[in-house]
């Protein structure tokens, strides 16, 4: 006998699933996803008696047909996989339609068991179940239970093992034809043992069932993997896959007769005609085994809508929440940011007291600057990221986020997005990052896949310091304003303007119609909430972390090497100890040493492969009034765009800068036109995004080219623009004094 | 008649969807089989259109209910 148990966990969207999930597995979680596709996969381990489950929630689907990544990844993992026992989780106050995907589950023969979830919510509504009765119609064991307060768990997982050691694997069932449902099943409270029932579909589509099913017998095509019976009926409802998975053109041919002398003798659409037969099975078998007591026209949800979705009130109340959510991340994250970067100072002082002070080091310096650093810079997001999910989670779990959708699907759709996409764009005004995570509640790809590509242009919190040097050094008082705004303004609609080309090009397609449940309102887990916002945060920090620790220290080794040749630091190494032999004031030494110090700052820099790449870089930067030193800059704002600021302070020789620096600024305005200082915001808000962004796009779209399409798609609009932006301004005579 | 242009608050039983196979399989799934009876709980000119099946509520777009048939 098997001590171990594949249970896979199936079930609409909306029915409790992933509460049950979590009530099932606690913490003992592991999420990836599935490859090739944004969906993701969540494992879960328990022990129950003599058994170790492995538990896998496969996304939630309507149907097993595949219409959708989500449905061909449930499907396929049923098939493919075997799970020992399928657990349908279904929303038991909303029984016929969660029980549509039971009947597929059926259909498939796989050993299944049924969770009546929510069944306190269907008792308030007044029904009554039949469970024996509903158990020998659908073939399997029932179980209710309650996932947010987790009850039925118990009797769940002993129905789980009850039918998982009836023996049988997944998919063999031993006969096809329809079983009398009444003939099975002594006793054993709501179980059943024996032969799943099938439906019978009526004369017409039943003739051609079987002679599609013979077919594909004879064929020997899908032995062992596909019951015959089940194909038959999913290729007569068009099914994309598995059309595409029968090579044989004899049976194509077959399918396509049957489908075509189906349709003409009941005159409706073949796939439409099965569902409906199907529902007519499960209505049918609801009427004899459900009762409803009372009626209930109006609940609480449909109260809470005529409020939310309002058509006044509706945008006030998204807005509002909204700003909440962007208040709560970016305001209650900044103390725990300070002390991360607090604990963050404190290694990197411990780590240089290593070193006597004042030597150089190269390997101080890379634990220094690339690894503590680079490290530091992706762990101090944590704060924002964690409240965020928070935030999504409780907005999510409660049914909000469908309601949000609602609100800003117009404006949402007139610029080819989604209406979910506006709180990821929302949100990347404070940081790309978890922003581009945050799209993960955009169900359809290629909605999600835009949004992540356009959400760097929403200009991010750390590209405000750049803004913050450069606008006093150039612009008198009364446009500082009005200057930032137009910087956000370009960002907010480039960003519109590239949903809309790539929706119309690379990410066309046909249009998703916009068919989506308003799920009801719920009272969100602390468990939920907690798990949820757990996964994102670990996550975040492993994934992103480790491809970010190697392009820091890679920036870092771009940065330090080759280093100053021997003679140029001698050179600054005689004109130190010129200084400290001299027999000025002190106050004047220490200032000539500090300036010397810079310079050989700046030279290192320039020596430095960065440097180099930056001056050999000079004659493409030009177009945009570029110099070399602004391209050096640029290679170190890949690693955070503040590091910009700095790295111009550097190639200064005025040290390490800050945005609040009048040496810099003093500086800047000595070499550059207004023009300049405008094309470099200009370059900032819309070229390569950060390399925690590139990363996390990487993570999210489960594809280097994507992230890479975003990296050279973005770099390239903001040359093109700049050089626009910058020759028009120079021919116009704007800004060039 | 379209689905459009039923007031908010009737209830209707759907006569076909007048769509490609594939859009009809998956609004199917979520219940809107020929037959069905719904209620139609917002109908506003340029917004998305809410109506109730089988005891959910469901959210459809403007294009897509102009392509539902309902009696």
């Amino acid at each position: 006998m098997k001590s171990r148990i594949i249970v896979a966990l199936a079930g609409n969207p909306n029915s409790g699933k992933t509460t049950l999930f979590n009530a099932l597995t606690g913490a003992r979680q592991h999420v990836g996803n599935y490859p090739g596709v944004t969906v993701e996969r969540k494992e879960g381990s328990l022990r129950h008696g003599n058994f170790d489950m492995q538990i896998i929630d496969l996304p939630g689907t309507y149907s097993l047909t595949a219409y959708s990544d989500e449905e061909k990844i449930a499907r396929n993992f049923i098939i493919e996989e075997k799970p020992d026992v399928v657990v349908d989780v279904l929303d038991s106050s909303n029984l016929e339609r969660n029980l549509y995907l039971a009947v597929q589950l059926m259909e498939l023969g796989v050993p299944l068991v049924l969770a009546f979830n929510m069944s306190d919510m269907a008792r308030a509504r007044g029904y009554e179940f039949d469970l024996d009765k509903l158990s020998r119609f659908f073939g399997a064991r029932i179980v209710q239970t309650v996932g947010n307060k987790e009850q039925g768990i118990q009797e769940l997982l002993d129905a789980v093992t009850a039918t998982a050691t009836e023996g049988g694997g997944a998919i063999s069932r031993p006969t096809d034809k329809a079983v009398n449902a009444d003939n099975e099943n002594q006793g054993g409270v709501h179980g059943f043992q024996g032969q799943a029932p099938s439906i019978n579909y009526g004369s017409e589509i039943e003739e051609e069932i079987n002679k599609v099913k013979n077919l594909i017998i004879q064929d020997g095509v899908a032995v062992g993997k596909y019951d015959a019976r089940w194909l038959a009926v999913k290729l007569l409802e068009n099914d994309k896959e598995l059309r595409d998975f029968i090579g044989s053109p004899a049976l194509n041919e077959q399918v396509e007769k049957s489908i075509a002398h189906i349709e003409k003798v009941i005159g409706e659409h073949l796939e439409t005609a099965i569902a409906g037969r199907r529902y007519g099975f499960i209505s049918g078998a609801c009427r004899e085994s459900v009762r409803s007591t009372i009626e209930i026209r109006h609940t609480t949800s449909d109260k809470i809508d005529s409020v939310v979705t309002n058509r006044v009130l509706g945008l006030p109340v998204f807005l509002g929440l909204m700003y909440l959510v962007f208040h709560l991340t970016f305001t209650l994250g900044e103390p725990p940011m300070g002390w991360i970067e607090a604990c963050f100072g404190w290694l990197g002082g411990i780590v240089e007291g290593w070193w006597p002070e004042g030597s150089e080091s190269l390997l101080k310096s890379l634990l220094l600057d690339g690894i503590i650093g680079g490290v530091g810079g992706v762990v101090v997001f944590l704060p924002n990221i964690l409240l965020l999910f928070l935030a999504i989670a409780i907005l999510e779990d409660s049914g909000y986020m469908a309601r949000a959708a609602f609100i800003m699907d117009r404006l949402m759709r007139k610029i080819g997005l989604h209406g979910k996409s506006f709180i990821p764009m929302l949100i990347g005004f404070g940081c790309s990052v978890p922003a581009i995570m945050a799209t993960r509640t955009l169900e359809n790809r290629r909605d999600r896949l835009t949004t992540m590509l356009v959400v760097p242009l929403m200009s991010c919190g750390a590209r405000l310091p750049i803004y913050a040097l450069i606008i006093p050094a150039f612009f008198p008082q009364v446009w500082h304003g009005p200057v930032l705004w137009i910087i956000y303004v370009i960002g907010i609609v480039l960003a519109v303007a590239s949903a809309k080309f790539l929706r119309s090009t690379v990410l066309k397609g046909e249009s998703v119609p916009f068919v989506m449940e308003l799920p009801p309102y719920r009272m969100p887990t602390v468990k939920g909430i907690f798990i949820h916002m757990w996964e994102r945060g670990w996550l975040y920090l492993k994934k992103a972390g480790t491809v970010v620790l190697g392009i820091s220290i890679l920036l870092w080794a771009m940065t330090t090497f080759p280093g100053l040749s021997d003679d140029r630091a001698a050179q600054f190494e005689t004109a130190r100890r010129e200084i400290l032999g001299g027999t000025m004031p002190e106050a004047e030494k220490t200032a000539r040493l500090a300036a010397i110090l810079n310079e050989e700052a700046e030279a290192a820099l320039q020596s430095s492969l960065a440097g180099r790449i930056g001056y050999a870089m000079e004659p493409l930067l030009r177009p945009m009034g570029f110099d070399w030193k602004i391209g050096t800059a640029l290679i170190g704002a890949f690693a955070a765009k503040e590091v910009f600021v700095a790295q111009m302070g550097i190639i200064h020789s005025i040290g390490e800068a800050d945005e609040e620096s009048e040496t810099l600024r003093e500086k800047l305005k000595k070499n550059y036109t207004p023009l300049v200082g405008f094309c470099i915001m200009l370059f900032c808000l819309i070229s390569a995004p950060c390399m925690v962004t590139i990363a996390v796009t990487r993570r999210e779209s489960n594809s280097w080219g994507w992230a890479l399409f975003q990296l050279g798609g973005l770099t390239l609009l903001a040359y093109g623009i700049t050089v626009l932006v910058y020759q028009a301004g120079r021919f116009l005579g704007i800004g060039v004094v | 008649m379209p689905l459009t242009i039923i007031q908010v608050g009737r209830i209707v039983k759907l006569v076909a969807v007048e769509a490609g196979g594939g859009l009809q399989g998956r609004l199917a799934a979520m219940g809107l089989v020929p037959g069905v009876e719904m209620e139609v709980l917002r109908n506003t000119p340029h917004g998305p259109f809410l109506i109730g099946v089988k005891g959910s509520r469901i959210m459809l777009g403007r294009g897509m209910a102009q392509k539902i048939r309902v009696m």
